[in-house]
């Protein structure tokens, strides 16, 4: 590359190589991150950008290859240390300490102190003024085990704005963040950008890109593919460039047949009172969707029909049984998937195998079984097939999941629907973390799914996809079923209408 | 990936030479292999009775007891929690089937068979009882493990005192000392024999069936267990009413061995089968361990006492090399684990 005599960058990364066991994870990576800019790092699932951003917020230190921060090379020996440096991350999986509060852990391994002892008060100050500049709705008391998982994600970026930076990278920060939460964490990075600090920013959403990013770095397989202005670059290139193929169309067209009731929901109010007075219906042969923003209840409302949330008053009626105050398993023996939006803590058994991932809801029926014991060739059969099918990359199933990129355990999680007769399928937050080639194929599957007879629900904090994927759907708002839309009806307006209705009136 | 950038991977790993080589099996295995072979290394060089047959022979038999009880140990570490309650457990078993069989003996001294089979099931209810109390505690009413371990471990004790006034217990048939004490069957000494049956059956249960496979789901993500359907509560009550069972089934065996039933043995299983466990590879967050390993790793506590007592190493200063060893091995285990996550990220 030649020098165009502009400003040299902040960050100057050249030939950065790195391998895990049998993966080149990275392979000879150049980067420039100028200052001011937001350089958009693209790529599928498992191309390395996770990779690359540990690499350059010291989680792991490269096999070859440079740093150089403000034209001097660096070594980074841990996230301490890169923080030092005034590069600060948020990470794809979160790094939190569920036990501490959320200030406790804003300041983690940073605490404020007045003399030797902790100044909590300073702390609770700071803490409220950083959530308030982002305009997350936390009070910074809460524990983080009681956050859910955009809450999560709020403190997690909340984290990456606590001291001063001069390199910021978000890996995937808005993945479970709604529309709201998203323009106030980009206003915050245009702040910062105006400040002359870099950031580096990975996504999977296109609408993204167009709206805060300067260049796009394509990553394929490792490699760097080229660097592109974002301005200038059409959609259907982005794409090109990161698959190496043309994918026409993101949404497939699906074929609904709706028929017989599967889940009818009537008047559900949940002990916690997140939920209040709800009622739907989803019929065999279609794809409901449920919008809201985060904290409306539309994930606990069918968490409770799951008998995961307590139920205060109402009725849960699945196949034509009532079935208030059922355990997971009863629901699940019955043929009722719930897919749970936060893989990490709910979905997967990270330090388990792919293959005792995505059996674990099936090993327990007879077809798993043989005399009492489990019929392990049928298993690595199932997982294998499943692994094909998803197209699992790389498609080792006997590894344990931690070690797959975001979207690759995404993938693991949904596999876990397909082992056994379910009825309904729910699934929350799909797509989190998924490249557009691989949702493509989610979508694909959740509309083969329905055109099976399925019936499925979509509970999503991404507007298009419940746009686009619904038959008919609903919209939250603080706890209560503000609409009920069908078919034409479902149109982002209409939507948005009744995710602030009352507050913007 | 491309056919040839695989390819570079593989002959990079080839390239890497003996240090990779030992942070790979360090990474899977974790530190047993190496603590096995500086065991046997320095004892062989210290005592010239070490390495013979008749004294690892020796080694395999004493420790069959504690092999038993890191087994069932292992069901309580791989669920997330332990057991600090099984050296008492072993004890309780003691006293419960010595008094039982004593009384027996002295009622019905002709039908010694029926006398073992009734005594020896006596103490195994009573140590599985302990087990199963255990279990409920901690998965029904959500105490944790080493609360209710160890409260458990005050109320065993004190009524196995309770019950013998301190004093050994005496006057079982001698047949049961004969046979399962210092008895031999089909050349194998009868707690090895014992001890063999019962680890192939759990090998089994543990490798190869649902039932086995829900220990480790538990154990790694109780929520994600859960929402997939496993009955979370029935494992973890399980995992404790198998580790009393286990530890009472050793109980027994060495109680045949003691000739008596003692209130005062088994002080110190608590603290080894945990051991055995971690040097083993067990992980103490839960989910992730092996029962060949734990086997091996219980051997590996054998030996070294036995070594130690060969190479005349103080039974005091004993105690403080397991101590340091499993702290070691615990520090060793927090290494693995960063190693790991770092690979990750
Ligand atoms: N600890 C590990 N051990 C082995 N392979 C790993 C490990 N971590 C990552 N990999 C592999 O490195 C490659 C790059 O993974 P990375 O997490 O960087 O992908 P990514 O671009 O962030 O994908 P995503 O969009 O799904 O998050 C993948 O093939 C992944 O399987
Ligand atoms: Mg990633």
């Amino acid at each position: 590359m030649v020098w165009n005599g502009e400003e040299a960058p902040i960050l100057r990364v050249r030939g950065l190589t790195r391998t895990f066991p049998g993966v080149r994870a990275l392979d000879r990576v150049d980067l420039d991150l100028r200052a001011g800019e937001v350089h958009v790092l693209f790529g599928e699932n498992g191309a390395g950008k996770s990779t690359l951003i540990a690499t350059l917020a010291g989680v792991h230190a490269p096999d070859e290859g440079s740093i150089e921060l403000r034209g001097e090379e660096v070594r980074l020996h841990s996230v301490h240390d890169a923080r030092e440096h005034g590069i600060s991350a948020v990470f794809q999986e979160f790094s939190l300490v569920e036990e501490l509060t959320i200030e406790e852990n804003l300041f983690l391994g940073n605490e404020l102190k007045r003399g030797p002892f902790l100044d909590r008060k300073a702390a609770r100050r700071r803490a409220r003024e950083l959530l308030e500049s982002l305009e997350f709705p936390l009070r910074p008391e809460r524990k983080v085990k009681t956050l859910t998982r955009a809450e999560k994600q709020m403190v997690e970026i909340a984290k990456g704005f606590r001291s001063r930076v001069s390199v910021l990278i978000l890996d995937e920060p808005t993945a479970s963040l709604t529309e709201r939460e998203t323009e106030s964490l980009f206003a915050l990075v245009r702040k910062l950008q105006a400040k002359g600090a870099g950031i580096l920013y990975i996504t999977h959403r296109m609408a993204e890109i167009r709206e805060i990013g300067d260049r796009v770095t394509v990553l394929r397989d490792g490699r760097k593919i080229e660097t592109v202005d974002a301005g200038s670059t059409s959609e259907e290139e982005l794409v090109r460039l990161m698959t190496g193929r043309v994918i026409d169309q993101i949404f497939p067209s699906i074929e609904f047949s709706p028929g017989a009731e599967v889940l009818r929901v009537e008047g559900l109010t949940t002990r916690s009172g997140h939920v209040r007075d709800a009622s739907l219906e989803v019929h065999a042969g279609e794809i409901v969707g449920l919008a809201g923003l985060v904290g409306s209840g539309k994930s606990e409302l069918l968490r409770a029909c799951y008998g995961l949330d307590g139920i205060a008053s109402g009725r849960v009626v699945f196949l034509g049984e009532e079935v208030n105050g059922q355990s997971p398993r009863r629901m699940i023996r019955r043929g009722f998937f719930y897919g749970p939006p936060d893989r990490r803590a709910e979905g997967l058994l990270m330090n388990r195998s792919v293959r005792e991932n995505i059996l674990l809801p099936a090993i327990g029926t007879a077809a798993y079984r043989r005399g009492g014991f489990l019929r392990t060739g049928k298993e690595r059969d199932t997982a294998a097939e499943l692994a094909a099918r998803l197209q699992l990359q790389p498609p080792r199933i006997e590894r344990p999941v931690s070690q797959f990129s975001g979207g690759n355990q995404q993938k693991v999680l949904l596999a876990k629907s397909l082992t056994r007769d379910f009825r309904l399928f729910v699934f929350d937050e799909p797509t989190v973390g998924v490249d557009v080639g691989t949702r493509t194929e989610i979508y694909r599957f959740l509309a083969e799914l329905c055109e099976e007879g399925a019936a499925v629900v979509v509970i999503s904090s991404d507007l298009p996809e419940v746009l686009h994927l619904s038959r008919r759907a609903y919209v939250l708002y603080r706890g209560e079923i503000k609409a009920h839309l069908v078919g034409e009806e479902i149109t982002q307006e209409n939507v948005l209408q009744h995710f602030f209705e009352r507050e913007v009136a | 990936m491309t056919d040839s950038a695989q390819r570079e991977g593989r002959e990079e790993e080839s390239r890497r030479g003996p240090g990779h080589w030992a942070k790979q099996v360090f990474l899977r295995l974790g530190v047993l292999p190496l603590f096995l072979i500086g065991a046997l290394v320095i004892f062989t060089w210290l005592s010239e009775n070490f390495l013979t047959q008749r004294n690892l022979l020796n080694v395999v038999r004493q420790s069959s007891y504690l092999v038993l009880v890191s087994v069932g140990q292992m069901f309580a570490l791989l669920t997330g929690g332990f057991d600090l309650s099984v050296g008492t457990i072993v004890a309780v078993t003691s006293v419960v089937g010595a008094l039982a069989m004593a009384a027996l003996h002295a009622a019905l001294p002709e039908a010694t068979f029926l006398v073992i089979t009734l005594g020896c099931l006596a103490g195994i209810a009573a140590g599985g009882l302990i087990g199963a109390i255990n279990g409920l505690g901690v998965a029904l009413f959500r105490v944790s493990p080493f609360m209710m371990t160890l409260g458990m471990a005050s109320v065993g004790f004190g009524i196995a005192l309770f019950l013998t006034g301190g004093v050994p217990v005496y006057g079982m048939p001698f047949a049961f000392s004969d046979a399962f004490g210092f008895g031999s069957l089909l050349g194998i000494p009868s707690p090895v024999f014992v001890a063999i049956l019962l680890i192939v059956f759990l090998y089994f249960l543990v490798s190869r069936t649902a039932t086995g496979r829900y220990f480790y789901a538990v154990g790694a993500n109780i929520q994600a267990a859960e929402l997939s359907g496993v009955p979370s509560r029935r494992i973890l009550f399980l995992a404790y009413l198998f580790c009393g069972l286990i530890a009472a089934i050793a109980g027994m065996l060495l109680t045949a061995r003691l000739e008596t039933g003692e209130a005062n043995i088994g002080s110190s299983l608590a603290l080894e089968s945990i051991a055995a466990c971690v040097i083993a590879g067990v992980s103490l967050r839960g989910g992730v361990g092996r029962l060949e390993n734990v086997v091996l790793g219980a051997l590996f506590i054998g030996l070294l006492s036995n070594g130690m007592n060969l190479a005349q190493i103080q039974s005091y200063l004993q105690t403080v090399v397991v101590g340091v060893l499993l702290i070691v091995a615990v520090i060793a285990d927090q290494y693995r684990l960063r190693l790991m996550a770092a690979d990750r990220a």
